[in-house]
């Protein structure tokens, strides 16, 4: 029963997708409670397997009952579990607040998103289990599709910003798919670890190397790593505010996830590391993507869009983390994911909240909101905190694993960059603290106090305390849940 | 030394940080919201001295709470250095908030319920620092006491206090993420551990040249000590309402800072470490720099708190110098003038306020000849400032001596001539301001309230500072409480 | 290295296929002409993968089910038809990408009345 319970946590958000689909006209209102339920469904049917897994050890089942290498195989490891709690649970909270916040958005289209929305929640929850090289690219390709689409449905630029994901996405996915062609022609199997077994024995290295190169570059333009991060503030920003909250939190973090997937599952660390050069200017390039992302940052002054160049930030964290080549910094990288993800959701939820109440999300639309919206601004304050990285929000944890992987891998670029990067996200989001707490919305002499409503709210005040609950029990996490599953230990 | 598994550190701590949480739902019943604000000073002030036999026979109550990072929980301790803060920090957290109510309510201001809730939890946070048992709880706490405390510098809302919020926010935040946070993850790479050990954790774990970087990181990190040339921060806090400037900005936050900065140098580095790098034997002087720089400043200033705000700066110093002589007599007089620099210096805190409140004078040069219509602020007044300038029979006598007989024993001559010349400039900008005060002559114009209008201010603010000179004058005459944990401090 | 070049001559063509799509996508300002170029570019590696199942002189993969059971196919007499398979997800995948984009752009046309990139941008800026 265990065995394939998660098989239903993937499934639930699809199933579900099929009548949300059919709800149109007076059925609407209730496509989002379905979409709700069945992503409670999963986040608790994950989070069961998350500790069965735990328990029990790593579950391995093949679709069909094909045998390995021909069928196709999931594989739900520690790592995998963890993955599947953290898309289900973010999912949850991002599909509630779009209760409302479709509705407002899109009024008359909320049916459609909510199906592409359980799509692309099918997708991520799918990529974080698959073991099949292929079938990652088809379900990176569905996502990327139901993104397209959920991006396309916001106003003004949005479907421009859409079509530049459009072909970026696809370059991406292309370069994945030829890198895994590569594989195919030397190994002749799909299946990530048969392959792995295989590659130590091939003679190639040429050929190995190039499909490394592809694998890489494709997930790096995926998940949006400097340079290669062109689309990505766009898209997060005109994008519906529902949609950034789904976004922003999975779409990066699972594309990291992959990267370390593939790096240490479909080849070795000794492989991957085999370069100290390419290792350092991977380093070198995470360190600037760090620094860059961040002084882009400072001179935003729309505040979906300044998010959006954090995120881009944070890839950095993440990318430099895994390739720092120590077991610390690996750790700090997956910790982050999982802070990171928790992180963006809080504070696009934030957006989200004050684009509902405010109109828009300008840096000056924020004046006066510690007054109307004080709850909001609250999680927002926090949500600063831990990007900002204060104990004990999550968001320091991981940066002292990151940091103190630079430190020993004597990466003091990298440290920097995550020093500098801190400190400009002081000032940045101080800057609207600053601007929430002392000015006044024109034309408003008395502030009411008007907040999000319950279903925007809610997710957004438990995500705020979930920073500092995960933060508080990052020992737990680090010391239960990644350190045994590292691939190595040095 | 043994530890002892106790739930009372952790107590003392919450229950002002929770305290942060009624004062918010009582927004609006002020009667109820002050109730908890006392109710949680006090209960706080009694946990802490319920504390007090079991330190002085030696043990310390330790609780761990969760274990954040493998060797690094977070984790309360109670040693007889923390034990000496708490005590004096939880104490006068009674005091002024009878003070800050009087204050608040006489001036009418706005926000106050903002204002409690903040004020609570800041004070939990100071609490927290000293009873923290390993760098990464005091770092947890230090920035909790930043970001608690920008609401109240930034209380008055306007361009001005805006400004300074950002000096005050930029200056602590910056120094803290940008020296402390990457020094302290050098002394867990290099010792594995971030213990407060008595003797240091880092005895020849790194070169010397690594670890005077690292020391001038953290002292510089921990820039609420207000060591030059990060003491921007003090004279810009000043913004805010006065029981603020009087026990966070004059006590709670900048000792935090010394605090810190005594556990990074005696129990980080340990005095044996000190001895040996270069740095270690540069600090009297660096400190001392700042000693005579501040009170240089704080001659020239006009504003009562702006000049209180240097001569804070000055004090902490003293307290810096007193632990980096690492003689045993100086140690314990720096440790010692933790409490005496910290009583009269609230003190004189809460005249400012008194007579801000009473006046609405804020410069000294206005305020010639109002000690004769405000006796007992001037004259508690007088007191502090005779113990900030260390006179015979105030606490600040008792302090300097020891940090004097300590130059000695430390053959530093040139350190004992910055003592006393410090002493003379601070008999410079403190005796006449209480001269003037009594015997000055009115000026007629510049004068906001008609000067036959001043009395004296309300009770409540009146009783706290009368209690806290007193206590300055007593402890000159019989410091042996405080200095039996002073004395404790070193092996 | 002219022998290295020819023996790999299919390689080579869809290097060439690739750069004119990889060209498009990145180097024509109008919209469509980026959409066919990302056309190019998948179907580059369609065939490359197609390519990669060939046997020389080999048939179609459609075997006797008895002798392939009993083991006397010749596996070297049919292709590989696992690219093939791997392939056709492959084309659904591009042609769900096409559709979308092609939805997209209508709204673009729609938004700005233009799929020249730089009238667009033109018009944004104004």
């Amino acid at each position: 029963m265990t065995q394939n319970l998660f098989i239903y946590a993937i499934m639930a958000p699809l199933l579900a997708a099929l009548p949300v689909n059919l709800m149109a006209r007076s059925y609407r209102p209730w496509a989002g409670t379905v979409a709700v339920g069945a992503l409670i469904f999963s986040a608790v049917t994950s989070t069961v397997v998350l500790a069965d897994v735990l328990k029990n050890g790593t579950i391995r089942y093949t679709l069909g009952n094909w045998p390995v290498p021909f069928g196709m195989e999931l594989i739900v490891d520690p790592l995998g579990a963890m993955m599947l709690v953290v898309v289900s649970v973010c999912a949850l909270f991002a599909i509630s607040s779009a209760i409302r916040s479709a509705s407002d958005e899109m009024p008359g289209q909320e049916h459609l998103f909510f199906t592409l929305a359980l799509i692309m929640i099918t997708g991520l929850m799918g990529l974080v289990v698959s073991a099949d090289a292929f079938n990652i690219y088809v379900l990176l390709e569905i996502t990327a599709i139901t993104c397209y689409g959920l991006i396309a449905m916001g106003r003004g630029r949005a479907p421009l910003a859409s079509f530049n994901y459009v072909i970026m996405g696809t370059i991406g996915a292309c370069f994945y798919l030829l890198g895994i062609g590569y594989l195919y022609i030397l190994t002749g199997s799909l299946n990530m670890p048969d392959i792995a077994g295989i590659i130590p024995g091939l003679d190639a290295p040429a050929a190995v190397a190039t499909s490394f190169a592809f694998l890489m570059v494709g997930l790096w333009i995926k998940m949006g790593f400097f340079p290669l991060h062109g689309w990505l503030p766009n898209a997060y920003t005109y994008a519906p505010s529902a949609t950034s909250v789904l976004m922003a939190p999975l779409m990066t973090k699972v594309s990291v996830f992959l990267m370390i997937r593939v790096m240490f599952f479909l080849y070795t660390p000794e492989y991957a590391f085999d370069h100290p050069d390419v290792q350092q200017l991977i380093i070198w390039a995470a360190a600037l993507a760090i620094v860059v992302a961040s002084s882009f940052a400072l001179a935003q002054t729309e505040f979906k869009k300044m998010l959006a160049y954090v995120v881009v930030a944070e890839v950095g964290y993440m990318v430099g983390g895994v390739w720092l080549a120590n077991s610390t910094g690996l750790t700090g990288a997956i910790l982050h994911i999982v802070n990171d993800a928790l992180m963006t959701l809080v504070m696009f939820l934030a957006a989200s909240a004050v684009i509902y109440k405010v109109g828009a999300s300008r840096f000056s639309d924020f004046a006066g909101l510690y007054r109307k919206m004080p709850i909001t601004m609250a999680a927002f304050t926090l949500g600063a905190f831990a990007l900002i990285g204060v104990p004990p929000t999550c968001g320091f944890f991981s940066k002292w694993y990151l940091i103190l992987g630079g430190i020993e891998a004597g990466q003091f670029s990298y440290v920097a960059a995550l020093v500098v990067s801190s400190l400009v996200n002081a000032v940045i989001f101080f800057r609207i603290i600053e601007i929430a707490f002392f000015q006044k919305p024109e034309g408003e002499d008395v502030l009411r106090r008007a907040e999000a409503p319950l279903p925007i709210l809610a997710p957004l005040v438990v995500g705020a305390i979930a920073l500092i609950v995960v933060g508080l029990f990052s020992g737990q996490i680090v010391g239960g849940l990644i350190a045994p599953a590292l691939p190595w230990s040095f | 030394m043994h530890l002892e598994h106790s739930i009372l550190p952790l107590a003392a701590v919450l229950v002002s940080l929770l305290a942060a949480i009624p004062i918010i739902l009582s927004d609006r019943r002020p009667n109820l919201r002050e109730m908890w604000t006392l109710l949680a000073g006090v209960s706080m002030f009694l946990i802490v001295a319920s504390m007090v036999p079991t330190v002085l026979a030696g043990n310390q109550p330790t609780i761990t709470l969760f274990e954040v990072i493998p060797g690094v929980p977070i984790q309360l301790r109670v040693d007889s250095m923390g034990m000496l803060f708490a005590l004096i920090a939880s104490f006068l957290f009674i005091l002024t908030s009878i003070y800050s109510i009087g204050y608040m309510r006489s001036l009418q201001e706005h926000d106050q319920t903002r204002y409690f809730a903040s004020f609570a939890v800041a004070i939990g946070a100071t609490v927290g620092v000293a009873f923290s048992a390993n760098l990464l709880t005091l770092y947890l706490f230090y920035e909790m006491l930043s970001l608690s405390t920008y609401p109240l510098v930034a209380h008055e809302r306007n361009a001005e206090s805006r400004s300074s919020g950002r000096r005050y926010l930029s200056i602590l935040l910056g120094t803290s993420v940008g020296f402390a946070l990457p020094a302290m993850m050098m002394t867990y790479a290099f010792a594995g551990t971030l213990d407060f050990t008595v003797g240091g954790i880092l005895g020849g774990a790194a070169p010397p040249a690594v670890l005077s970087l690292m020391l001038v990181m953290l002292v510089a990190g921990f820039a609420k000590c207000g060591v030059m040339p990060f003491h921007g921060w003090l004279p810009a806090a000043m913004v805010a309402p006065t029981p603020v400037s009087s026990f966070l900005h004059g006590v709670a936050v900048v000792k935090v800072g010394v605090f810190s900065v005594l556990r990074v140098l005696l129990d980080i580095f340990g005095i044996d470490v000190l001895g040996a790098i270069t740095m270690g034997a540069a600090l009297p002087y660096f400190v001392s720099f700042t000693i005579i720089a501040a009170s240089i400043v704080a001659l020239s200033q006009d504003n009562l708190k702006r000049r209180l705000a240097y001569s804070t700066v000055g004090q902490l110093s003293y307290i810096m110098l007193g632990v980096s002589l690492l003689s045993p007599a100086a140690v314990t007089g720096g440790i010692m003038h933790i409490a005496s620099h910290a009583f009269a210096k609230v003190t004189l805190f809460y005249c400012a306020g008194a007579i801000y409140v009473a006046s609405h004078k804020k410069y000294i040069s206005q305020m010639k000849g109002l000690g004769r219509t405000m006796p007992f602020t001037f004259g508690a007044f007088g007191i502090a400032a005779l113990s900030m300038i260390g006179a015979p029979p105030s606490a600040g006598f008792v302090s300097k001596w020891l940090m004097l007989n300590g130059a000695l024993d430390a053959d530093m001559i040139i350190i004992f001539g910055v003592l006393l010349s410090s002493t003379l400039l601070n008999a410079a900008y403190f005796v006449p301001i209480v001269y003037q005060g009594f015997f000055g002559k009115p000026n007629p114009e510049g004068d906001l309230v008609v000067a036959s209008q001043i009395k004296e201010a309300p009770l409540t603010l009146l009783v706290p500072l009368m209690i806290t000179s007193i206590i300055s004058l007593l402890i000159g005459i019989y410091p042996y409480f405080f200095l039996q944990f002073a004395e404790a401090v070193l092996p | 290295m002219l022998e290295e070049i020819v023996a790999k001559y299919n390689y080579w063509i869809y290097v060439v296929l690739m750069m004119i799509g990889f060209y498009a996508m990145i180097g024509k300002r109008n919209m469509v002409k980026k959409l066919l170029g990302m056309n190019i570019f998948q179907t580059t590696i369609i065939l490359f993968f197609i390519s990669t199942g060939v046997k020389r002189d080999a048939g179609i993969p459609i075997v006797d089910k008895y002798a392939g059971l009993a083991g006397e196919l010749e596996v070297a007499a049919v292709m590989n038809p696992l690219p093939h398979v791997l392939m056709l997800t492959a084309i659904v995948v591009g042609v769900s990408v096409t559709g979308v984009a092609l939805a997209v752009l209508t709204r673009v046309y729609r938004e700005y009345g233009t799929l020249e990139e730089d009238e667009i941008l033109e018009k944004i800026g104004r």
